[in-house]
């Protein structure tokens, strides 16, 4: 089996997911220049909620991705009220509060919705019931499953839609000047505020289709999965460009890469001094070296335009 | 005389206990251009930062067409008729020219006369039209001023506010600004132009106002202020 090509599916994949993430935290930094650090806990919502949903339905003679389907449609709307109401109740009461303050709100927020999940699911991890087999495909040297398959086709997929709204409709439209000019937005007409609100509706609408694919992918979910997976893919934003979308989705499928790529050859590479549990280390090295040579990130304006 | 189609009474403007706008009365009637002059820091932005809803007066009346317009969110203005230039311009620099007029009309369902008006200011600004793939940011000064004016009118306002249209174009570019307003107003658009080059205004206007520490000194025909010994001396430095 060829290791590198392997690494290469696996990193797409897992890459696919931060990418999807790091859209939420993107086009809310965007729009209103908050990092919004309980994005992370809104994915970790969408796995849960799935979860339950999945774990109701297994075992009943239904279709494995009908009831991961199902778990999808079930987890989207209640994530997007729970984004509409972080929103609405910890960022916009202090839309013209000093930048410090929404962002402890944000980790305030997302420390509560850790403890509130804990209450409601339990500390312990919990174990996604495998409702679709494993099926491995030959690909080359590689193999990839179905599920890695269907990840990244719903990511390619969710990516794709994203771009034709933001680029090509009248919502994206407004989207793209409130994000440039919230002020001379509001004299062309619009509701600089609804525009805010649904920006968190569909980043949170993409995060519980994260959440469930991460829980798919892993099969194993709790009540803090979405700190790190949030981090990953705010890296993943930081990286391509925070406030630029293509940036995101860039950023994350190289981080999703160079993790895996680094978990197949550190081992190797250092004579098994640093084994693959430090990749996780290297996507964090990777943000401080991107921090240092370019911080506008690969994709990202030079800030000189913000004035 | 009809009833003016902007009238404003008393307005105040306060920026935490600075009162940048002291009680402010204006007229401005159906198809006029009338101007707004001052000094740097008279208040003439603020007012009209008012007038558009980006700043909630402290205090006064501001009636469009009878309506009272004062205090209502700045979205909802232009569904009234009021679009504003904004100082600066105010173009969105990473949307391209035809995206930047589309938005201009995001208030109106019009499909057909949009498409219409479209062609109409392609008409008015051949170089717009020359640019209409091209992100806003890479044009230069005046065009960007044109396309924020065209931008204003794709609003199709009954009262367009220009907030210091000529502010750091070269002189060339502001004669062609001027012109490009005088033709919008000529051709039956309202307008209320705030500027601090008062010879070019007041060349351009009919009636002006002159503010002066957040009040209106006094106001007259355009041809009248720029006769007046005081303004003379005080604006077009004489």
């Amino acid at each position: 089996m060829d290791i590198f090509l392997q690494q290469l599916v696996n990193g797409l994949v897992q890459g696919s997911i931060y990418a999807l993430v790091a859209l939420g935290y993107t086009m809310v930094y965007g729009i209103i220049e908050l990092v919004n650090f309980a994005h992370g806990e809104v994915v970790m919502v969408g796995a849960l909620v799935s979860l339950s949903v999945i774990q109701r339905l297994a075992d009943r003679g239904l279709s494995g991705w009908g009831v991961i389907a199902a778990g999808i449609l079930v987890s989207i709307p209640a994530c997007m009220a729970l984004g509409f109401a972080i929103e609405r109740v910890a960022y916009r009461p202090l839309r013209r509060a000093p930048r410090l303050a929404p962002l402890i709100s944000a980790i305030g927020v997302s420390i509560a919705l850790q403890q509130l999940a804990a209450l409601i699911w339990g500390r312990n991890f919990l174990h996604y019931p495998e409702v679709v087999a494993r099926t491995p495909f030959h690909l080359g040297g590689a193999v990839i499953t179905e599920v890695q398959l269907v990840i990244l086709a719903t990511a390619a997929l969710l990516m794709a839609g994203l771009w034709f709204l933001v680029q090509r409709t009248r919502l994206g439209r407004a989207m793209r000047a409130t994000a440039q000019n919230p002020a001379v937005a509001g004299l062309m007409g619009v509701d600089v505020d609804r525009i805010i609100a649904t920006t968190f509706l569909i980043g949170s609408a993409l995060a519980a289709v994260a959440g469930t694919l991460v829980g798919t992918y892993y099969n194993v979910g709790n009540h803090t999965m979405g700190f790190l997976l949030g981090m990953k893919a705010f890296t993943a934003a930081v990286l391509g460009g925070i406030g630029n979308l293509q940036g995101a989705m860039l950023g994350g499928l190289l981080l999703g890469v160079i993790e895996n790529l680094g978990a197949g050859y550190l081992g190797n590479l250092t004579g098994g001094v640093i084994g693959s549990n430090y990749s996780d280390v290297l996507s964090f090295l990777m943000l401080v070296a991107v921090l240092v040579l370019r911080p506008s990130g690969l994709l990202g304006e030079r800030s000189a335009e913000k004035v | 005389m009809s009833a003016p189609l902007l009238q404003v009474r008393g307005l105040a403007v306060r920026y935490g206990g600075i009162e940048a706008v002291k009680g402010v009365d204006l007229d401005v009637y159906q198809g006029e251009l009338v101007t707004l002059i001052g000094a740097n820091g008279a208040g003439k932005t603020s007012t009209l930062k008012a007038l558009a809803g980006l700043l909630r007066p402290a205090a006064g009346e501001v009636l469009l067409d009878g309506r009272p317009a004062g205090g209502v969110a700045p979205h909802q203005l232009i569904r009234q008729g009021l679009a504003l230039v904004p100082e600066g311009r105010g173009v969105f620099p990473r949307l391209t020219v035809a995206e930047n007029l589309d938005m201009g009309a995001y208030a109106r369902s019009d499909t057909a006369a949009i498409a219409a008006d479209l062609e109409r200011v392609f008409g008015m600004f051949e170089r717009l039209h020359e640019r209409r793939g091209q992100k806003a940011g890479t044009l230069s000064g005046g065009e960007q001023q044109m396309l924020a004016i065209g931008r204003a009118l794709m609003g199709r306002p009954r009262l367009l506010l220009l907030d210091e249209p000529s502010m750091g174009l070269a002189p060339l570019m502001v004669q062609k600004i001027m012109a490009v307003i005088r033709q919008v107003a000529s051709e039956g658009m309202t307008v209320l132009l705030v500027e601090q080059n008062a010879r070019l205004a007041l060349q351009a206007a009919q009636r002006a106002y002159v503010m002066e520490g957040g009040r209106i000194s006094f106001s007259d025909t355009a041809q009248a202020c720029l006769g007046d010994p005081r303004v003379r001396a005080a604006y077009l430095g004489e």
